[in-house]
């Protein structure tokens, strides 16, 4: 029973905020800033798994979001909506209530390909030779995005409003909120179990010792990719819960800001700590909101906090620890199967 | 049948050859060792044998079988393990974890089975923490479980490195320098566990060394290796004796009296 503890509160806890938000105790603003949260946690933490947990340096997460969000669109779109590039709904519009889910995988999966694709050539680089070919892909991704007319080009694509009308038509519920619920649960439950494993912890001893972790047997390279293919497909689930979130998109929001904003996450949060990832996500979306009357000046702001962290916690919040490392207590609330 | 055969080695680094025509052949359950003045090409040729390097010419056999062009983790999981000259243990994981991650080729269960906690994952979890608990236990070292190897003393993690090899369940150990930079004490606890080791798990042991006294306490057959040729083979005592190590090691010999 007390194992399952902290999944029943994060369940208590989704199911108070949807209701609160399907009554209207929560207006439409608090809701999309709930959900932003959610977002910014999956990508945080699926990042933390390549730049803390592997110590590599990738900076293309926005470019695999953008790759999730247009796929899990485009089907959405093709599927439940008539619209004049993909003519009438392939099923009855009432349907997305049951198939959005695996539009969003379907987003993850293209992601993921794509992850896998520039990893296979990369996984002999590290360092900086990762990060600047990470950058060219967040580039050739979005030009690719920006050329291609049928899907909007740079002038954006949208009509996800009328899905997420479709499924409120059936049963009144926030959908998308729902989905990023148990979409965040999901992703942190899949992280934490892999880097908890001795099969994941192999990416850690590649960020202690390559050369150690290749010699004793470790395989490296395969490791790296599946890491990778893993980090890149939930961002790509991200960036289909994003589209769906703002109904719209262009490829102007998957630029390296995007990428760069998650970095900020994870640094702050602190590298190869998932509990961080959580941490710094929740309280970087929640300033980025607090601070908006500051409007242009947040940016002076912000970047200041980050280099006066940097200079005295350059390790982030939680550094390489878990919560239940920090307040030991806690982990009556997340005890680990005793091997 | 010879355990580890290499034949003809040739190995080139752009213009420089470091190892040149190379034949050796370690026999099954000797423990023998490879000494030479620093840049012989020892390192070099443990190198070669591990798959860092895939030598210019020349063949490796492990067992009867072309080891050669194979990737450093499949050398491994063949049952070939090895230390490293300098200490590199995975320091932000505890004692324990190092001892595991050892064993990730025969894990026996993959990605998904990590994700999903499927009941092979927790079996084949339990057998790989069982064992490196009792690797612990042989090291000596129960009390260190989860400690960082960054806090342990030098000797300490000298003899973590050669257990965490040890995970492997090779047949085969190449020991790097084990006793760089260790006091007389630790050196001592080494040839013990060294010999210890050999004896208990029926390992054929081959040690690049240059304390003499480790060298000449433990090895059985000593090949001397200088600018990648071998230019002595034979018993420690006769090593001991011969005039072109000697002048490999200490130069030319002058002739006082004629």
């Amino acid at each position: 029973m007390k194992r399952y503890l902290s999944t029943i509160l994060y369940g208590i806890l989704s199911v108070v905020v949807i209701a609160a938000a399907r009554v209207g105790l929560i207006n439409t603003y608090e809701q999309i800033v709930i959900m932003f949260i959610g977002i910014n946690i999956i990508l945080c933490s699926s990042l933390n798994l390549i730049n803390g947990y592997m110590g590599e340096f990738s900076c293309g997460h926005a470019g695999f979001m953008a790759v999730g969000a247009y796929i899990s669109s485009i089907l959405n779109i093709w599927f439940f909506t008539s619209s004049p590039v993909f003519g009438g709904p392939l099923f009855t519009p009432g349907s997305a209530i049951f198939l959005f889910p695996v539009t969003l995988i379907a987003g993850g999966a293209g992601a993921a390909l794509a992850g896998l694709l520039v990893a296979i050539p990369s996984v002999r680089t590290r360092g900086d030779y990762l990060a600047i070919i990470t950058l060219a892909v967040t580039f050739i991704i979005k030009s690719s995005i920006e050329n291609i007319q049928v899907i909007g080009g740079a002038r954006g694509f949208m009509g996800m409003g009328k899905v997420v009308d479709s499924m409120t038509s059936v049963i009144n519920l926030p959908w998308v909120m729902i989905w990023i619920f148990v979409f965040t649960a999901l992703c942190i439950w899949i992280l934490n179990h892999f880097v908890n494993s001795t099969y994941g912890k192999g990416i850690i001893a590649v960020r202690d010792d390559e050369i150690a972790a290749e010699i004793m047997s470790v395989n490296t390279n395969r490791m790296k990719l599946v890491a990778f293919t893993l980090s890149s497909g939930l961002a790509g689930i991200a960036g289909g819960l994003f589209a769906h979130v703002l109904g719209y998109i262009n490829p102007g929001s998957f630029t390296i800001m995007k990428s760069t904003e998650i970095m900020v996450m994870v640094y702050l949060g602190g590298m190869g700590s998932l509990s961080g990832s959580v941490l710094s996500a929740v309280s970087f979306t929640l300033l980025m909101e607090v601070l908006r009357p500051l409007q242009v000046y947040k940016w002076v702001l912000i970047p200041l906090l980050l280099i006066i962290l940097m200079l005295y916690r350059p390790e982030g919040i939680m550094g390489n620890r878990e919560l239940t490392d920090v307040f030991p207590k806690l982990r009556r609330f997340f005890p680990s199967r005793e091997l | 049948m010879a355990l580890l055969e290499l034949i003809n080695i040739n190995h080139y680094f752009g213009g420089l050859q470091a190892v040149s025509n190379f034949n050796l052949n370690i026999e099954e359950g000797v423990l023998s060792g490879l000494i030479g003045p620093n840049g012989a090409g020892k390192t070099t040729i443990f190198n070669l044998v591990s798959g860092f390097y895939k030598p210019t010419e020349g063949e490796i056999r492990f067992n009867g079988k072309s080891i050669k062009g194979l990737k450093p983790h499949e050398v491994t999981s063949l049952g070939i393990s090895r230390t490293f000259q300098n200490i590199r243990l995975w320091n932000s994981m505890t004692v324990l974890e190092n001892l595991c991650i050892s064993q990730h080729y025969r894990l026996g269960y993959g990605f998904i089975d990590s994700i999903l906690y499927t009941g092979k994952y927790f079996e084949r979890e339990k057998n790989v923490i069982k064992s490196a608990r009792e690797f612990l236990e042989i090291l000596e070292m129960k009390e260190f479980e989860n400690e960082y190897p960054k806090n342990l003393s030098y000797g300490l993690q000298r003899r973590l490195e050669i257990g965490r090899a040890l995970t492997i369940r090779p047949k085969f150990l190449l020991l790097d320098e084990p006793a760089a930079g260790m006091t007389s004490g630790d050196i001592e606890q080494l040839i013990q566990l060294v010999k210890w080791i050999r004896g208990e798990f029926k390992l054929t042991i081959w040690l690049i060394e240059h304390q003499m006294k480790v060298v000449m306490a433990l090895c059985e057959k000593i090949d001397v290796l200088d600018f990648g040729e071998i230019i002595a083979a034979g018993t420690p005592s006769e090593i001991r004796k011969n005039p072109r190590v000697i002048k490999a090691y200490l130069g030319e010999e002058v002739t006082v009296h004629a």
